[in-house]
């Protein structure tokens, strides 16, 4: 047989083809075997995400999944936003879904609040996609700026949200300090969680509606009924 | 040819000193920079590199008769881009706090300049177990620096090493700082520039 021209044009687009359509099987076969395995790491992800928004950190793998499944009641998703009440010692806590915009990216979160004459922030954990390291990634990674946000009032008389991160702190019962030098990502924090805490006890309400009134009989509930469909919360 | 032959052997230990690829050559910095702000990542980044840099050597290597002059380049950076894929799934499915802290780095190990290079200049004109070794040392180099650069970065500008917390409570109240500035690409490319001379003040040896 003569030697193969590799340089003739019909080796090199057979080539190609071949090489080709070998990756493609290649690739395909390897993401189809991973994906149950990355799938189990995405939903721990979540339930590790949602147990540091309840300050229960520092758990890992089947202990964080059966400390889930014996803190979080029900779930629930309205407005595209998710809601998960839970219930700690007996007492209810509702954690509400973030979804906003940072400096380069999306950041997320979730923010849980319980009644204490009115709904406080019982914890936060705050995640982003690609904030700047040391700067608007403090988010994620400053526990201690996350736990600022602990016992914070969360609406005012008008049931408007008062929660907010600001420059100059001047009601620390509502107000958080922004990470220095992070302004802008901090500043999407803020937006965002007046976005998605606005409705959060109408919502709330709407879904877990059972639990909210069963805690009513036992001790305060996280929201009471609305009376009105425009009050947030009574 | 043996084993480990003095030609080998020579093809091993090359990049780790003399054609060092990011002292001696001074390629792929960029991830050098962007990876190393904690140890861990820099770590895995530096095996990840490694592994991807040998593979791919010894598969080009293989098809390097069958590889057509005009498509050579658009073959090697299949191939690459196929392996960093896989790589890059297999993190996110064993070690996915880690693939999360790597997000897009992994995928820009395609474009190091430090595979591409070692493709041409090496693989495509040697047998798979040579290309292999010269691959695993110019990966190896690669990490080694990851790894310095990272250790001083989370060291200085945190107070860990691998997350665990080294330097005492007891230095913070007596008024010592991280140094914010570490956390920053550019202070990894100052290091980087001082790793440089040390390694050519006292190690590197002109042929």
């Amino acid at each position: 047989m003569a030697k193969l021209n590799t340089n003739s044009n019909a080796y090199i687009i057979i080539y190609s083809a071949v090489l080709v359509v070998i990756v493609a099987f290649l690739l395909a076969f390897v993401y189809q075997a991973l994906k149950p395995m990355q799938d189990e790491n995405v939903e721990l992800d979540r339930q590790k995400q949602i147990l540091y928004s309840l300050n229960i950190r520092n758990l890992d793998g089947d202990e964080a999944r059966a400390k889930y499944k014996e803190v979080v009641k029900a779930e629930g998703e309205k407005d595209g936003r998710k809601y998960y009440m839970c219930s700690i010692d007996g007492e209810n806590v509702l954690v509400v879904q973030l979804k906003g915009m940072g400096l380069w990216g999306g950041i997320s979160g979730y923010l849980s609040l319980h009644n204490q004459q009115a709904p406080t922030v019982y914890g936060a954990y705050f995640n982003h996609e690609s904030e700047t390291a040391g700067l608007g990634a403090e988010i994620k990674d400053s526990r201690a700026w996350q736990e600022q946000f602990v016992g914070k009032r969360i609406y005012d008389d008008n049931y408007e949200v008062v929660l907010s991160v600001v420059k100059k702190v001047d009601d620390p019962t509502t107000q958080v300090d922004v990470v220095t030098g992070a302004t802008l990502t901090s500043n999407g924090v803020d937006a965002m969680i007046k976005e998605c805490l606005q409705n959060a006890c109408t919502n709330a309400f709407s879904l877990f509606a059972d639990i909210m009134k069963q805690g009513a009989q036992e001790q305060a509930p996280v929201c009471t009924a609305p009376a009105d469909s425009t009050a947030a919360c009574q | 040819m043996a084993l480990f032959s003095k030609q080998n052997k020579e093809v091993f230990l090359n990049p780790l000193n003399i054609d060092h690829p990011i002292l001696g050559q001074v390629l792929g910095i960029c991830s050098a920079l962007a990876v190393t702000a904690q140890l861990k990542p820099a770590i895995v980044m530096g095996l990840a590199v490694t592994v991807i840099t040998a593979f791919s050597n010894v598969i080009i290597s293989i098809i390097r008769n069958t590889i057509p002059n005009r498509i050579r380049i658009v073959v090697q950076l299949v191939v690459v881009a196929a392996l960093v894929t896989i790589v890059s799934q297999i993190l996110k499915a064993f070690a996915y706090d880690v693939s999360v802290q790597l997000s897009v780095y992994v995928g820009l190990i395609i474009t190091n300049c430090i595979l591409m290079g070692r493709l041409e200049a090496f693989a495509m004109m040697n047998k798979p177990w040579p290309s292999f070794l010269d691959g695993l040392g110019n990966g190896l180099g690669y990490a080694m620096i990851l790894v310095i650069v990272g250790a001083v970065r989370e060291l200085l500008g945190r107070g860990s090493l691998l997350g665990i917390q080294l330097v005492p409570d007891v230095c913070y109240d007596w008024g010592y700082v991280n140094n914010g500035m570490m956390t920053m690409p550019a202070m990894a490319l100052i290091l980087v520039g001082c790793v440089i001379w040390v390694h050519r003040a006292y190690f590197y040896k002109e042929k």
